[in-house]
């Protein structure tokens, strides 16, 4: 499993470990749905993306939500975001 | 002169531990000030007291595991003057409370300081307390002092032992507690289940216009909006919204609404988001935000433990369809919320996709039929086609 951006990946996790600690880094896979890998409810979802607009700085529309499945879509998100 | 008890904090607890005391003797207090931290089954609480006064003596002892009930500590009256030292309290409350005044350790007239755990332990340890000096607060008689009184070759530091208790054992009592709430729910309440497919796709388009032009940090949840719409349909249908104690029910006015919030640990505690009906949807949002987060932090006050007049839960999350509650007694009804997802639909005579939300009803039979029920599920209906009213 070829992981991408591994420094923006470690740091997306760690975001999602503040709100689910019981996530192991290298369990989550990226292609597959985030919440269906990590339960979590539409408080922690939002929680979430409030924890990576925060600390890396990119604003992220509610109409965007529907493009965040997998953690690989929100990292490509992110990486065009920020680049 | 007033007693301040350990506080019901809910239907599954019937003791707690005291933890810590944030006030001492002196301290003025107000109504709703937190004045004591009680680990239950289910979170540490911060005990908050229910009317003005100024502490008088404490007397439970950190560490105390008391029954639901127990005299905490005696609070004076605003402006009220302290008794003389070593005056007996006036009424039938101090007699009460000391019966077992009857030994030469205790100065005549002064009230022997116990706490009611201390007293059992002496009866069942044989120890003649009005022996015994206490080290507790104003030389209060404490379950160590029992304990040390009756084995007195085992230095105190035996008292410590079960000090180790560990999260697991936090989630057997938990287990233990809500096993007894749900079964006496189903053994006392007699259920009657409804459920409503509701449309929602005028709430869905009203939220998403209301979040596009707003920070993500004041956006909304869906499920603030369904709290809100349950909070209105519940002010027409009173009989919905309250307790049902002593073979009768009690209304209450405000919307109370108790929250089901899982834990990430297994279990699950539905605590008060207080006065639904009343506040405003940014207000709401940002304080259930508040709610989940301290409640999984396991930090509730016992105001939220003990009010909740009614229950919402929303298991649409994970994906389900419908969900049919046990309600949480001593309420009377569990309003259920299962998936938002576009189903098809028949609206004006032909089928669309429609995103519609199954709401149920668990109600207790005692207090309202059928009819009602499905009256409040319909309004519940209404009031979701008509969020911008919210």
């Amino acid at each position: 499993m070829g992981e991408k951006y591994p420094e923006l990946r470690a740091n997306v996790i760690a975001i999602l470990r503040s709100i689910a600690p019981e996530v192991e880094a290298d369990e989550l896979r990226d292609d597959r749905p985030l919440r269906q890998q990590v339960d979590l409810d539409s408080m922690d979802w939002l929680n979430f993306l409030i924890g990576i607009s925060e600390q890396l700085k990119v604003s992220i529309p509610e109409a965007d939500y529907g493009r965040l499945v997998t953690l690989g879509n929100l990292l490509d998100y992110l990486r065009a975001k920020l680049s | 002169m007033f007693d301040f008890t350990l506080p019901s904090l809910g239907a599954d607890m019937d003791e707690g531990k005291l933890v810590e005391w944030k006030v001492k003797p002196g301290d003025a207090v107000c109504k709703g000030q937190v004045v004591a931290i009680v680990d239950t089954s289910k979170a540490a609480v911060d005990v908050e007291i229910w009317q003005d006064g100024v502490v008088h003596a404490l007397l439970i002892e950190p560490g105390e595991r008391i029954p639901v009930g127990t005299v905490m500590a005696t609070l004076l009256d605003p402006g009220e003057k302290a008794p003389p030292k070593g005056g007996a309290r006036a009424g039938k409350q101090a007699g009460e409370r000391a019966p077992a005044v009857h030994g030469a350790a205790v100065a005549e007239g002064a009230r022997l300081r116990i706490s009611p755990a201390a007293r059992k332990r002496a009866e069942v340890l044989g120890v003649d307390v009005a022996r015994i000096e206490g080290t507790g607060p104003g030389g209060a008689v404490t379950l160590a002092d029992i304990e040390a009184a009756a084995q007195p070759g085992v230095p105190k530091a035996a008292e410590a032992a079960p000090a180790v208790h560990a999260e697991a054992d936090r989630n057997t009592e938990m287990r233990r507690a809500i096993a007894a709430a749900m079964s006496r729910s189903k053994r006392e309440i007699p259920h009657y289940y409804l459920s409503e497919t509701i449309p929602m796709a005028r709430a869905q388009r009203w939220l998403s216009q209301a979040n596009e032009g707003r920070p993500i940090t004041e956006r909304l949840l869906m499920a603030v909006v369904q709290l809100k719409a349950v909070a209105a349909a519940l002010a027409q249908f009173p009989d919905m919204n309250g307790f049902f104690r002593d073979g009768r029910f009690e209304p209450v006015q405000a919307a109370h609404i108790g929250v089901a919030i899982s834990l990430r640990q297994g279990g699950l505690i539905a605590p008060a988001l207080h006065d639904v009906g009343s506040k405003p949807l940014d207000q709401l949002m940002r304080e259930l935000a508040d709610l989940v987060k301290r409640t999984r932090a396991g930090s509730l006050r016992s105001s939220e433990m003990s009010d909740p007049t009614i229950t919402v839960t929303n298991l649409g999350e994970q994906g389900v369809e419908a969900v049919m509650g046990v309600i949480y007694p001593p309420q009377v009804a569990l309003v259920g919320f299962g998936r938002i997802a576009p189903r098809p639909w028949v609206e004006v005579g032909a089928l669309v996709a429609m995103p519609t939300v199954v709401a149920s009803l668990a109600a207790d039979h005692r207090v309202s039929d059928g009819h009602r029920g499905a009256l409040f599920l319909a309004e519940l209906r209404e009031r979701l086609q008509r969020p911008e009213e919210l």
